[in-house]
């Protein structure tokens, strides 16, 4: 369902707003639910095209006067009529406004190729569906902590080679070590490494479902 | 033992055997996890949905399988998937598994197989549905009788 937006009031800044997008009403209302119980904000959509037009990036004249309320994290389903959401991720990541929003793709399909081009272009995180409770909290605690270390500059290595955008630089300011088991927001312990099954420390994070 | 521990038994037994027979998967048990004051009626709503969803892609590959003048079978797949993208959700372990077999027919573009398939999905989507009503029944009678709903692992 489409909530529209709530305004953030002032004080709520530690409660994350997800935007979740998904083409399934049912997998809507499971996802508004995990968040919910997570302690987010949510605003949930039914396509990638309402998601752009929710962050005003559709060219459109408005973007339905949402454009202060911040997104703190994307979750997005990959197959979708219409636009993917592997094409959802790729606008984003696009955009200079928008590209360090993390965008976390869902899919019940554990399919390699999919994983790692969606990884490659930026995605925080592919999860194999259905998601679970345990998955949400800890996307979501990740999220807090991100944005509680980060400094002015996110430092975070960029997987894709733009041409306007060089980030040489190795450190990051979020000091995650590759012991840890998320890889969320600093992508250094594995963005060095080759994307292979063996190595991406995102890829331990996929359960078979099927 | 009084009426509502009575309720409870059969609420126990009943949720164990659906498990057991593979009506539900553990994701159900996490969606009834989720339900709580803020929203009481969130299993009973998410089924609802699902059972909608049910009829209404059910109703598409009938149709899109009656076309004799040759039938789309990405189309009928792309409701099969649909299908077993919520049923995988929800937890309605039988109707994923009549949606997995239902696909390789579809890839293998084998009508036949297709309406097997699908009088299956139709069977299990009709069982899963007598099922739940059954199970939230129980579960108004408890709370009717002031009890609360057990919680099965």
């Amino acid at each position: 369902m489409e909530v529209a937006g709530e305004v953030l009031q002032s004080g709520s800044s530690q409660e994350l707003h997800v935007l979740a997008v998904d083409d399934s009403y049912v997998d809507r209302k499971v996802i508004e639910k995990l968040l919910k119980i997570s302690s987010c904000k949510v605003t949930a959509v039914e396509s990638g095209a309402r998601a752009l037009q929710f962050l005003g990036l559709d060219g459109g004249k408005g973007s339905l006067g949402f454009n202060g309320l911040k997104v703190n994290l994307i979750m997005t389903d990959y197959s979708m009529p219409g636009m993917t959401g592997y094409e959802l991720l790729k606008k984003i990541k696009r955009s200079s406004t928008f590209r360090e929003i993390p965008v976390v793709i869902m899919s019940s399909e554990n399919i390699l190729t999919r994983i790692d081009s969606c990884l490659e272009e930026g995605a925080e995180e592919f999860l194999v569906k259905p998601v679970k409770l345990s998955d949400v909290k800890r996307l979501t605690k990740d999220c807090v902590t991100r944005g509680e270390t980060e400094g002015k500059d996110g430092g975070r290595v960029d997987k894709r080679k733009l041409e306007d955008d060089n980030h040489t630089s190795s450190s990051s300011s979020i000091p995650s070590s590759p012991s840890t088991t998320t890889s969320f927001g600093c992508g250094l312990a594995t963005s060095e490494l080759p994307l292979s099954p063996m190595h991406s420390s995102k890829r331990a994070k996929l359960r078979d479902r099927d | 033992m009084n009426i509502v521990n009575q309720l409870q038994r059969q609420f126990i037994d009943f949720s164990t055997s659906l498990h057991r027979e593979g009506f539900v998967d553990d994701q159900f048990t996490q969606l009834q996890k989720l339900q709580d004051e803020n929203s009481p009626d969130f299993v009973v709503e998410v089924v609802s949905l699902f059972f909608e969803d049910c009829e209404k892609l059910i109703n598409n590959m009938a149709r899109a399988l009656e076309q004799t003048q040759g039938v789309d079978f990405k189309q009928v797949d792309a409701s099969v998937h649909q299908l077993k993208g919520s049923s995988s959700s929800i937890g309605a372990m039988r109707v994923k598994n009549a949606c997995i077999s239902f696909r390789s027919f579809c890839e293998a573009q084998n009508r036949e197989g297709c309406l097997r398939c699908l009088q299956q999905v139709t069977h299990e989507y009709s069982l899963l549905k007598n099922k739940l009503q059954t199970l939230f029944t129980l579960e108004q009678q408890i709370l009717a009788a002031g009890g609360s709903i057990p919680v099965v692992d």
